[in-house]
């Protein structure tokens, strides 16, 4: 709780600079100490064609796929639902998608962190595409955009949730689809 | 007599179908769905970063408003500020004025105190009313998601409809890296008296915290 507490403090204040680092995101992006080979093993980051062969799996397992970002409070909140449920149904095929919508700039800083102090279980992958408007009506019709948002699929169901869940709240949605 | 019976009768089925299909009308669109395109905007009465309040009566030259839910700290809101402005200077002399508004609830979301928006106007040196949804209740009408999230409304016979929902443009990360601008577009276009191409625009951003 307290690394949470300090997680959310260090966003905060790393909010003001997210702006002004945008601009300069390309040169920030090829600054890091950590290569981007090691980044990229740590959270692969996709285009989301590339994302989507992670949405559309049509095989034996439920696939929950949640998309969160370090700076969304609601998210945060939520994760340990996702990750509650990722350990309780490992014996079941159901497998947990954490997709991170962090500015690239903010992996090494953010969202490494994050999944460290949190011991993040789950697959964290980033989405990486500039152009939402395109994919976003992929993802769901329903979606306006914002975060948290959720789909869970197999392949014969798929449902889409813009909201915020509780670990009761996910089991039974799950429950419903699996 | 018995016709007369026959004819009330068929009124009453009649009726009953009229009220059961409105109803289920409101049952498809509910309230928390907000405007769609082509929707008449009510006023609005909300108090501005300098204490005064502000409505959409007080710009009685203007010819629509670019109305913006944004907020002090989420990442793609503050992303978008200087595109804001920017809109602000490029289409308020031209009749549409940006009207700012913050949904959040600074009990949810500590950073986004009305004295938090003033420092904010401020620093930023804001050109346009950034208005305060105390009540929570505009935010719901329009049914705005998220940070940042447009409406584009235009005058017409003295009414306010809704003529664009969505994005400020394609890129909402990265203002320079931004090929088509979809808000400015739909502006221009309504300037030049032609119907918006463009209606309807995805990006991602935060949800209102209320």
């Amino acid at each position: 709780m307290i690394a949470f507490a300090f997680l959310i403090l260090a966003s905060c204040a790393n909010k003001k600079d997210d702006a002004t680092n945008e601009s300069k995101k390309t040169s920030a992006a090829t600054s890091v100490s950590i290569s981007e080979g090691e980044l990229e093993n740590m959270i692969p980051s996709y285009n989301f064609k590339e994302l989507n062969q992670f949405l559309t799996k049509e095989n034996d397992t439920t696939y929950v796929v949640n998309f969160w970002a370090t700076w969304c409070r609601p998210c945060i909140k939520e994760i340990p639902a996702f990750e509650q449920l990722n350990a309780d149904y490992s014996e079941e095929k159901v497998k947990v998608l954490l997709v991170s919508l962090d500015f690239p700039n903010k992996i090494e800083k953010q969202v490494i962190p994050f999944i460290e102090k949190n011991n993040i279980q789950s697959q964290v992958v980033l989405l990486d595409d500039d152009d939402s408007n395109t994919w976003i009506p992929l993802v769901s019709e329903e979606w306006s955009g914002a975060i948290p948002a959720t789909i869970i699929y197999n392949k014969t169901t798929r449902k889409f949730y813009e909201r915020s869940f509780t670990y009761n709240e996910l089991v039974e949605e799950l429950k419903l689809i699996m | 007599m018995k016709r007369k019976h026959i004819i009330l009768e068929i009124a009453v089925v009649v009726l009953t179908i009229i009220v059961m299909s409105s109803y289920k009308n409101s049952e498809i669109i509910p309230f928390s769905d907000g405007y769609q395109i082509g929707d008449v905007a009510a006023d609005i009465n909300l108090k501005n970063t300098d204490g005064t309040m502000v409505s959409y009566s007080d710009f009685p030259n203007a010819k629509g408003f670019i109305v913006i839910f944004t907020c002090n700290t989420c990442p793609y809101a503050v992303a978008s500020e200087d595109r804001i402005i920017a809109l602000d200077a490029e289409f308020k002399d031209k009749g549409y004025p940006v009207i700012a508004i913050n949904p959040n609830n600074p009990d949810v979301q500590p950073a986004d105190t009305f004295e938090l928006m003033q420092a904010k106007a401020k620093d930023k040196g804001f050109t346009f009313p950034y208005l305060y949804d105390e009540s929570k209740t505009v935010y719901a009408q329009y049914g705005a998601k998220k940070t940042p999230h447009v409406y584009l409304l235009q005058k017409e016979n003295k009414e306010l409809r809704v003529k664009y929902i969505g994005a400020i443009d394609d890129n909402v990360r990265n203002g320079d890296a931004v090929k088509e601008r979809f808000l400015a577009n739909a502006v221009n276009e309504l300037l030049d008296g032609k119907e918006v191409s463009v209606k309807e625009t995805k990006a991602i951003g935060c949800s209102v915290k209320v």
